[in-house]
């Protein structure tokens, strides 16, 4: 009897995924099918873009100056073992750019602004107002969710990219101000050592992520029912399904990466 | 002579994970005219609404606007015809980041195509001038009160000039000379405007007063639809029990069927 009962039980939790799965899927066809009908409305475009990519610049900096300033710090230690304390700038502006910088950017616009969209989406699916656009012959998919998608996409790279400068410049301070690496040896093996592959294989996942980002938070946003609890409820989802699917598809970009831009 | 009807529904249907909550619905809603549906909350009058104005599919059934079907038109037909109706939402379902003037703006700019900014705020000026609420443009949804939150909700709902208004319990919450006020603004838009308005209710004193047709809807189906003055005929229990409660204690005109006429 039991055992009838949990296998009844995760026959259910399958169907409840696929159904989840189906749903999601049919989300992301919506997006990209309104992303390319008129009217357009780069206003609303340039707004989140705003939003999400403006006044996301100073938290941006701060983290990977942070990021930068530290792994120098830590990878000196090690490396002054071998004497080869001058190849620090090169392992930062390598890991930055290929991992630490996208991740660390998603990552931290996940909080920001992620859970913030899931949160401003559900209040206006249990407040009516997406049902009032709909009345309006207004396809809310295309008003609220395509420019927000749209944005985040953008505005991932350019953040990374940011990151990746001051998180260098974060290495460089700490390597020869505080640690005494010579200048022209931390420049010389950074600038011959960091490909520019390196930077287009993080901003190619950073661009990616960006995407996963927009869509995932604007799901869970516009899917809500039930009270004000779901719209929190959906909030914690919604990040932690970010989180979790972005450190996956950053995995998986990686092997993919590795082999076409080396 | 023959009824002209712009709006009716066949045999509508829908279930919310097996349960039934329209079980088979019939009713027509003539041209220009009010017509209220009425009866007990959780009887599917929401749903029957939101099925109307397409924000949900029914499982079964038709929707007829001036004859053509509704329910079995492609997505772009269904947003098309949709333009025909407005729906004022319970809790007027403003944009609260938009203040009064944007979201009466909104149906302007997205439905109509506006682009003259002038002739844009001079329409939004007007629609509050005649919902009686002049000057408010600038306030933000949550600086309103509820009768206010209504009223432009209904200015948000004609500026996109449909034919057919949806308002969904609009005296909910509403003291009775707010809700008065109300019906005189539903009289006003039948009476000025012209538009064919449905309204869904429970406050069926309100409703006698100011309906040209009346629907009795109870556990998923219209059991009756009329005049005001034929449903006082129906012997049903629920509608009975309705008039008592509604009438019997403010001795009003209508239970002695002195309202319309």
């Amino acid at each position: 009897m039991v055992r009838t009962m949990k296998k009844m039980f995760t026959e259910l939790k399958t169907v409840q995924l696929l159904e989840e799965l189906g749903r999601f899927t049919l989300f992301v066809i919506d997006i990209l099918r309104w992303s390319f009908r008129r009217p357009l409305r780069p206003r609303l475009f340039v707004h989140h873009l705003d939003h999400i990519g403006v006044g996301s610049i100073p938290i941006i900096l701060l983290s990977g100056m942070a990021t930068g300033m530290i792994m120098s710090l830590q990878m000196i230690n090690v490396l002054a073992f071998y004497n080869s304390d001058a190849f620090a700038g090169a392992g930062v502006g390598i890991t930055l750019a290929r991992e630490l910088a996208p991740i660390m950017t998603a990552l931290m616009l996940i909080g920001k602004n992620g859970s913030a969209m899931t949160a401003e989406l559900g209040s206006m699916r249990m407040s009516e107002q997406i049902d009032a656009m709909e009345t309006m012959s207004v396809s809310p998919i295309q008003y609220l969710v395509v420019p927000r998608v749209w944005a985040a996409t953008l505005a991932f790279p350019v953040l990374t990219a940011m990151a990746n400068v001051v998180g260098v410049v974060g290495s460089y301070i700490v390597s020869v101000m505080f640690r005494n690496v010579d200048s022209a040896a931390f420049q010389h093996y950074l600038f011959s050592l960091v490909d520019p592959n390196d930077i287009f294989a993080g901003l190619i996942k950073a661009t990616v992520m960006g995407f996963m980002v927009g869509v995932i938070s604007c799901y869970f946003g516009y899917h809500v029912s039930g009270g004000a609890k779901a719209v929190g409820d959906s909030a914690t989802r919604s990040v932690v399904v970010s989180s979790v699917s972005i450190l996956l598809a950053d995995y998986l970009m990686a092997t993919v990466l590795l082999q076409v831009l080396p | 002579m023959k009824e002209d009807i712009i709006l009716e529904v066949r045999n509508l249907k829908k279930s919310f994970k097996g349960q039934v909550i329209l079980n088979g619905v019939n009713v027509s809603f003539p041209r220009k005219k009010i017509t209220a549906i009425f009866g007990q909350s959780g009887t599917g009058k929401s749903v029957l609404m939101k099925n109307l104005i397409g924000i949900l599919d029914p499982d079964e059934g038709e929707i007829l606007i001036d004859g053509q079907d509704v329910v079995r038109m492609s997505r772009d037909d269904k947003r098309k015809i949709r333009r025909r109706l407005g729906y004022l939402f319970q809790d007027a379902a403003l944009f609260d980041s938009m203040n009064v003037g944007e979201n009466i703006a909104f149906p302007l700019v997205e439905v109509l195509n506006m682009k003259d900014k002038t002739r844009i705020r001079r329409r939004i000026s007007e629609l509050l001038d005649w919902v009686q609420l002049p000057g408010i443009e600038s306030k933000m949804p949550s600086e309103l009160s509820g009768g206010m939150r209504k009223r432009v909700g209904l200015a948000r709902s004609l500026a996109s000039e449909p034919e057919i208004l949806l308002f969904d319990e609009p005296t909910t919450g509403l003291d009775p000379i707010l809700s008065d006020n109300v019906h005189k603004l539903i009289e006003r838009v039948n009476a000025e405007l012209g538009m064919t308005c449905i309204v869904i209710t429970h406050d069926i004193a309100g409703s006698f007063g100011m309906a040209d047709k009346i629907a009795f809807l109870h556990e998923g189906q219209v059991l009756a639809q009329g005049t005001p003055e034929s449903m006082r005929g129906v012997e049903h229990p629920v509608l009975q029990r309705f008039f008592e409660f509604s009438f019997a204690s403010k001795d009003s005109a209508a239970v002695r069927g002195e309202v319309n006429e």
